[in-house]
């Protein structure tokens, strides 16, 4: 696997939409193609040599092909688009859209991500050592789908809102999230290691959650279901089932009604 | 203005019988005429296909549904946009685009008319806002009369004179062109909750049933003469066994015979057939009838058609027919909204995505196109795909491939997942007509216009009409090696000719042209009756006053053209 390290030197006025950061665009290139590829700053289109330093060339293909990102990319949009192998790293912090559409390969974050990161994603792995921020494998705005597969990994805390209009795939936060969770999901599942607050699984008809820590608000479409003894993410214990959004329509399968699961650890 | 000759193309004019003969066409002021001197610019054309410019009659491309679509649906601009260039103003959305990208799309493919099929007349400011802001293409709009308040009434009690009145009185303050019917008496039904599934449903309160308000509404267009036949989308719409109360709305034509001066044949148009061509139950045993249909239409000649072809893509149906789009969320669980327009229509819209792996879409395709291959005379046939209904225009290259190859259908009908199933409900597999370039141009081009009324001015290339013309890098003397490159070649286009200015050059925009609002001017007898119930129902239930309904002068309507009708003396 080739290594190409991508420097920050000369930081956007404005935001960046650097939606050419991925294994996937720089595969076959040389640092110089890659510096020449674009980047929009406003509504002005450039290139990524101009703000970036770029050593390494890329591999033949974009499973050969590793980014390492350095710098301060607070405000650069769009890492990791649509990346569909390989792997990409980002050393700091990065703003909206971080492995947006991603289909393959392995993003990791080593500090904090804004809104919208793993957007409709549909495989690979994505991994936020800090904290993620609202809308975290969502749909795009005003999309029915939003991440149908892959597995997103944040070890800090989530913002609101994740998991809408989830259909696949897994998530799982290690800190606590804000309002909103799964809403209008169909499928997938999240675990949240800490605490939620209110708005867990609003208009959810299918898919599973799971709460380690405390839930502000309970949803009142969601009635109780017993408790079970489960090993969740490697852990034992006893968990509270809720079946919901009752409010909501649902499918059958076999002559049962599907609900969405929302199980909470006692 | 400048002049052009087009020279040694290969020619297709239904207008003058022209079959792919090699011809020069030349254009002077804006006119096609029979020549030009020296000085005038030529366009080699040898080796390439060239019509007039295309005549779209049924597709939804301005107004508040549209519009609706576009603020709800972000999702169908993502990726779509296109960034500016030269003097294209930027451009997004994939089943519904901007309007500049509407009329870009629109001249590349070589149209230049197109037809806005639903214009809520309250809201007709915004649909001329629209209509202005689409560049290139001639445009006009059908305001909707089957669910209006004074048709109602009037027809109820057989008034066909004040319908009449009435009719004119709202073309004339809409900058209206044709009568338009979006499921007779049934939208107006939806206010109450209901709907009217068959043409003897009774409207609540009105007590008047779509059968009634279908005869007078044509009655009502040949006491004025109209340029357009009235054109209706009938009730029961998209559901399983649907095409019996298809055959019932147009045996309501029966008898009545076309009086205008445009050159008209028919009385009624029924735009989007596929979607009215269903037999079947429910969707398990969901089957073709477009034999039944096309029999019909083939045998009674005062009936043309649009086809509504399903391209098999993501789109977003919208409609005036507002049940309609409430039981079509119910089927796919996707969002919905609604619009009531006081007193007048209403309208919903809702996204949908015909998915080749689904077997009743795979079927609706097949109908579709089983309606144009099955139909006898193309002058009675046009190709739409009631944009953005059953699938985008933008996808109008496609479907002239799958028309034009036996061979695109059969590899479309075998990358279905459930091909059996297609070919055991529909008799796609058993049709290998292959649409001819002179049928194309008839059913593109000179049959819509002549529908339209607009036979004398486009549609065809005879010297006098508008110098409305596309040439298409198609040579129609080499066999098509791949059923791609038709669809390629109708894609862009290497010239078109708007109104004799060159608006595109190997498919990019080099001038914006003049694109005029077409409208119809029907002048009746003074009807004090019709004048005093508009203005008593502006005072007792339009939230808006007379005063602020009209749609005219320069922002609303900067270059009308207008149709004069008079029906003064009848």
């Amino acid at each position: 696997m080739e290594t190409v390290t991508i420097t920050m030197k000369n930081p956007p006025a404005l935001y960046l939409e650097a939606d050419n950061v991925s294994p996937d665009a720089f595969a076959g290139k040389t640092a110089a193609q890659i510096g020449d590829l674009h980047v929009y700053e406003g509504n002005v289109t450039s290139t990524l040599g101009k703000y970036f330093e770029i050593s390494g060339n890329a591999g033949a293909t974009a499973a050969d092909t590793k980014i390492v990102v350095k710098g301060d990319v607070k405000k650069v949009k769009y890492l990791g688009f649509k990346m569909s192998a390989g792997e990409l790293v980002v050393e700091g912090s990065t703003d909206q859209y971080a492995g947006g559409w991603m289909t393959g390969g392995k993003m990791l974050v080593k500090g904090n991500v804004e809104a919208f990161a793993g957007t409709a994603m549909k495989g690979g792995e994505l991994t936020i050592e800090g904290n993620a921020g609202n809308y975290l494998g969502a749909a795009y705005r005003g999309d029915w789908r939003g991440m149908t597969g892959g597995k997103i990994l944040v070890k800090g805390n989530a913002g609101s809102d994740i998991g809408m209009y989830m259909l696949g795939g897994e998530m799982i936060i290690n800190g606590n999230v804000d309002v909103h969770v799964c809403t209008h999901a169909e499928g997938g599942k999240v675990i949240i290691k800490g605490n939620a607050k209110t708005k867990i699984g609003g208009q959810m008809v299918d898919g599973t959650i799971f709460v380690f820590g405390t839930i502000d608000v309970m949803m009142p479409g969601f009635k109780p279901a017993g408790e079970v003894d489960m090993e969740v993410d490697g852990i034992k214990g006893k968990f509270a089932h809720y079946i919901g959004d009752t409010g909501e329509r649902h499918k059958k399968k076999k002559g049962q009604i599907i609900y969405g699961n929302l199980y909470k650890k006692i | 203005m400048s002049e052009y000759i087009i020279k040694n193309g290969n020619v297709f004019d239904p207008v003058q019988g022209i079959r792919g003969d090699k011809a020069d066409v030349a254009i002077k002021d804006g006119k096609i005429v029979d020549k030009v001197g020296s000085g005038a610019k030529v366009i080699d054309a040898k080796g390439k296909t060239v019509m007039a410019g295309a005549v779209e009659i049924h597709a939804h491309i301005a107004g508040p549904k549209i519009n609706m679509g576009r603020i709800y649906r972000p999702e169908d601009k993502l990726f779509t946009c296109t960034p500016t260039k030269g003097i294209e103003r930027m451009g997004g959305g994939a089943s519904i685009p901007t309007t500049f990208k509407t009329g870009y799309e629109y001249a590349k493919m070589g149209y230049t008319t197109a037809m806005e099929a639903a214009m809520p007349p309250l809201f007709s400011r915004h649909v001329h806002e629209e209509i202005r802001d689409t560049p290139i293409i001639d445009e006009g709009a059908y305001p909707v009369f089957g669910n209006n308040w004074f048709v109602l009434e009037y027809l109820k009690n057989q008034e066909i004179e004040n319908t009449a009145a009435y009719c004119a009185w709202l073309l004339r303050v809409t900058k209206g062109y044709a009568i338009k019917l979006v499921n007779p008496g049934g939208t107006e039904a939806w206010a109450w909750g209901l709907n009217c599934l068959s043409v003897n449903d009774p409207v609540p309160y009105f007590d008047i049933t779509p059968a009634e308000i279908i005869k007078g509404l044509i009655e009502a267009n040949e006491y004025l003469g109209l340029p357009h036949s009235m054109h209706i989308h009938p009730n029961n719409l998209g559901n399983p066994g649907c095409y019996e109360t298809t055959l019932d709305t147009l045996r309501l034509a029966e008898g009545y015979k076309a009086k205008n001066k445009f050159g008209r044949e028919q009385v009624m148009h029924l735009t989007h057939s596929q979607f009215h061509s269903y037999g079947g139950t429910n969707w398990g045993d969901f089957e073709s009838k477009a034999k039944e249909i096309t029999d019909y239409v083939n045998k009674n000649k005062n009936i043309t058609i649009d086809t509504g072809n399903v391209t098999l893509d993501e789109t977003t149906t919208m409609t005036a027919d507002g049940p309609f789009e409430h039981h079509l969320t119910g089927l796919n669980h996707l969002k919905w909204a609604n619009i009531d327009v006081e007193v007048e229509t209403g309208s919903g819209v809702v996204p949908y995505i015909y998915s080749p792996s689904i077997s009743v879409c795979a079927i609706q395709w097949a109908i579709g196109l089983e309606i144009a291959l099955m139909m006898k005379d193309p002058m009675r046939c046009y190709i739409t795909t009631d944009h953005p209904n059953a699938g985008p225009f933008t996808r109008y290259p496609r479907v002239i491939k799958w028309l034009m190859s036996a061979k695109a259908r059969e590899a479309q009908i075998n990358a279905f997942k459930h091909k059996d199933k297609v070919l055991s409900q529909t008799s796609i597999g058993t049709l290998d007509r292959e649409i001819s370039l002179y049928e194309l141009a008839q059913m593109t081009r000179a049959g819509p216009a002549k529908s339209l009324g607009l036979s004398g001015m486009c549609g065809g290339l005879k010297p006098g009409m508008d110098a409305d013309i596309a040439v298409y890098n198609f040579n129609p003397d080499k066999p098509v090696a791949n059923p791609e490159d038709i669809e390629k070649a109708f894609t862009r286009c290497a010239h078109v000719f708007k109104c004799g200015v060159e608006v595109i050059t190997n498919g990019e925009l080099i001038s914006n042209g003049n694109k005029r609002t077409l409208w119809v001017n029907a002048k009746v007898k003074d009807n004090p009756q019709v004048m005093r119930d508009i203005n008593e129902k502006f005072l007792k239930y339009y939230s808006m006053t007379q005063a602020n309904y009209e749609a005219l002068g320069h922002h609303f309507v900067p270059n009308p053209y207008a149709l004069e009708v008079d029906a003064t003396q009848v």
